[in-house]
């Protein structure tokens, strides 16, 4: 059972530590995990992502395709990323950054106005965390609690002050249901 | 000991550090710069010797001196930082001095790009430098792995008074993956019987690479080669995935290997009885082994991130006994799974041609569209 899912957004929105994130639970779960970011000049004011393969069996290719699930933070990684999404997966949208509806009606895809949700939890840093929740809540192969603990256990303790609003996120987040988008009848 | 999620360049760095390095000298080049970084802030925590240097060519003749002295001393650098440093493997080899290296290799030729690639192969492997020489060559694919090899590599370069490379792609540098850092050693001054630390109370040493009488050049070199003889029965070392039941088999090393076991693992679910064979030590090559490997097979696929330098290798090694296929990405490109997996489709569902050579049909068929 291998699970790959591609976080992408903005430089500064927190793609790359959500990724660490979902890393440091399923590692400490015992799975296989790799985690890898985009590197290079794209960084610089453009787009990041970072790819994380869970798997039970020694990980092979740490870059994917067509990953189980994507979580797009901004326009552009939703206009990028909902054409590699693999049939059946799902897609995890940033509500507040998109203008658009999700096309595709062979995935299963959540609209969640994450910034909204992390100013009125307090702290717009915690986006990532909604949407982060938002996929856990619907993927069903890391529990929501195994990602707090982690999150307890490696946030370096000078961090520690955050990690009730981060709880908040990942659940509220989770509370969103995914959906798959009727096929259009002419 | 408790996993830890850790970056590649990070990972070979306290590796290193573990091993009980005595002193580092580098210059940063992107995609190793995390190691340079982190040994920046660690070796003078631990009182050991950390220099930045002026240039890659500084940091390699600084490495040469500390070798001299018989110090466990590292360099890191990237693909067009190596081609700097060439000149001073020359002399550290022709000096006989155990150094190890690590080459986390990107795009090229030229100053490239500093996405991931492994065309250094040639370089690395098959010399670089001017004279006869032979530095072991350890391709990681993994983070564990990566820390094995370098934990190691001070060692292996100390019994064969070597060069060892680690050889690596900027995808593994910039990689996380959970994995054991090994205990800490004591660092320790090692003095070596060969070694230049100081001569009060014993006869003068001099290490030099100069040796201006071609006899004697001659006999330094027949040393080397029979040393270099020795550390291909003893250290080869190599990775075999699904192989027991296999009729063909990708051979590929370092992140492309990874790579084509995951196209391997899907070709399996089709029912197409094909496995990996991963070169761990590139130099000394699993000759023999890839080379009985080939004859219980009906094809190889060779996979890489170059244009077929371990290729040459292979169809060397295989003696044009079986069908040798090729499959490269270029220029900073990783192949994908899929692209891989159609590779192998391709091998063992279409009629080998035997004409030309696997480069030239791999050119001929060879999309920019992937």
């Amino acid at each position: 059972m291998q699970t790959e899912i591609i976080i992408a957004g903005f430089g500064g929105q927190g793609v790359l530590f959500a990724g660490q994130v979902l890393a440091y639970a399923a590692m400490d779960q015992g799975m296989h995990v790799t985690w890898i970011p985009s590197y290079g000049p794209e960084m610089r004011g453009g787009t990041a992502n970072c790819t994380v393969v869970i798997s039970d069996l020694e990980i092979g290719s740490p870059l994917i395709s067509h990953p189980t699930a994507v979580i797009a933070m901004n326009k552009p990684s939703f206009d990028k990323y909902e054409k590699m999404v693999k049939a059946g997966g799902l897609l995890v949208v940033n509500q507040s950054m998109v203008d658009r509806e999700v096309e595709r009606n062979d995935i299963r895809s959540i609209m969640v106005p994450a910034n909204d949700i992390a100013e009125k939890i307090g702290d717009k840093r915690m986006t990532n965390m909604v949407l982060l929740g938002a996929l856990l809540g619907n993927l069903n192969f890391l529990p929501l609690k195994a990602v707090e603990k982690s999150l307890r256990e490696h946030l370096p303790v000078k961090h520690h002050e955050l990690l009730p609003a981060n709880r908040e996120a990942l659940e509220r987040g989770s509370a969103f249901l995914a959906v798959t988008v009727a096929p259009v009848i002419e | 000991m408790a996993k830890e999620l850790l970056k590649g360049n990070v990972a070979i760095a306290e590796a290193a550090i573990r091993a009980g390095m005595n002193a580092y000298f580098g210059y940063p080049i992107t995609p190793q710069t995390e190691l340079l970084e982190w040994l920046a802030k660690r070796m003078p925590e631990l009182g050991r010797a950390f220099v930045q240097a002026e240039s890659e060519l500084g940091a390699v003749n600084m490495v040469y001196g500390a070798a001299c002295t018989g110090a466990r001393v590292l360099s890191s650098s990237s693909s067009p930082g190596v081609s700097l440093m060439l000149e001073g493997l020359s002399y550290i080899a022709g000096t006989e001095v155990p150094a190890v290296l690590v080459d986390i290799m990107r795009g090229g030729p030229g100053l490239g790009n500093i996405a991931p690639a492994q065309a250094d192969y040639n370089q690395i492997v098959h010399g670089g430098g001017h004279g006869d020489y032979h530095p072991i060559v350890l391709a990681p694919a993994n983070i564990q792995e990566a820390i094995d090899l370098t934990y190691g590599a001070f060692d292996l370069a100390e019994k064969y008074r070597s060069l060892v490379i680690i050889l690596a792609d900027g995808s593994l540098g910039q990689l996380m993956e959970p994995a054991v850092l090994p205990e800490m050693l004591p660092v320790i001054m090692r003095q070596p019987e060969w070694a230049t630390y100081g001569a009060a109370g014993r006869e003068k040493r001099i290490l030099s690479s100069i040796n201006l009488e071609p006899r004697e050049q001659e006999a330094f070199n027949l040393h080397l080669e029979k040393r270099w003889q020795e550390i291909k029965k003893a250290e080869v070392r190599y990775m075999e995935y699904y192989l027991e039941d296999a009729r063909y088999a990708v051979v590929s090393f370092g992140t492309s290997g990874r790579i084509s076991l995951s196209a391997i693992r899907a070709a399996r679910a089709k029912g197409i009885p094909v496995g990996l064979f991963r070169p761990i030590t590139l130099a000394p090559f699993p000759e023999q082994e890839l080379y009985e490997l080939s004859q219980r097979m009906d094809g190889l696929l060779v996979v890489e991130m170059n244009s077929g330098q371990m290729l040459e290798d292979v169809i060397k090694i295989t003696r044009n006994s079986i069908p040798v296929e090729f499959y490269g990405r270029m220029g900073g490109m990783v192949p994908m799974p899929e692209e891989i997996e159609a590779e192998i489709d391709r091998l063992v569902n279409q009629p080998h041609s035997p004409n030309g050579h696997p480069r030239d049909r791999w050119l001929d068929r060879f999309s920019l569209d992937n």
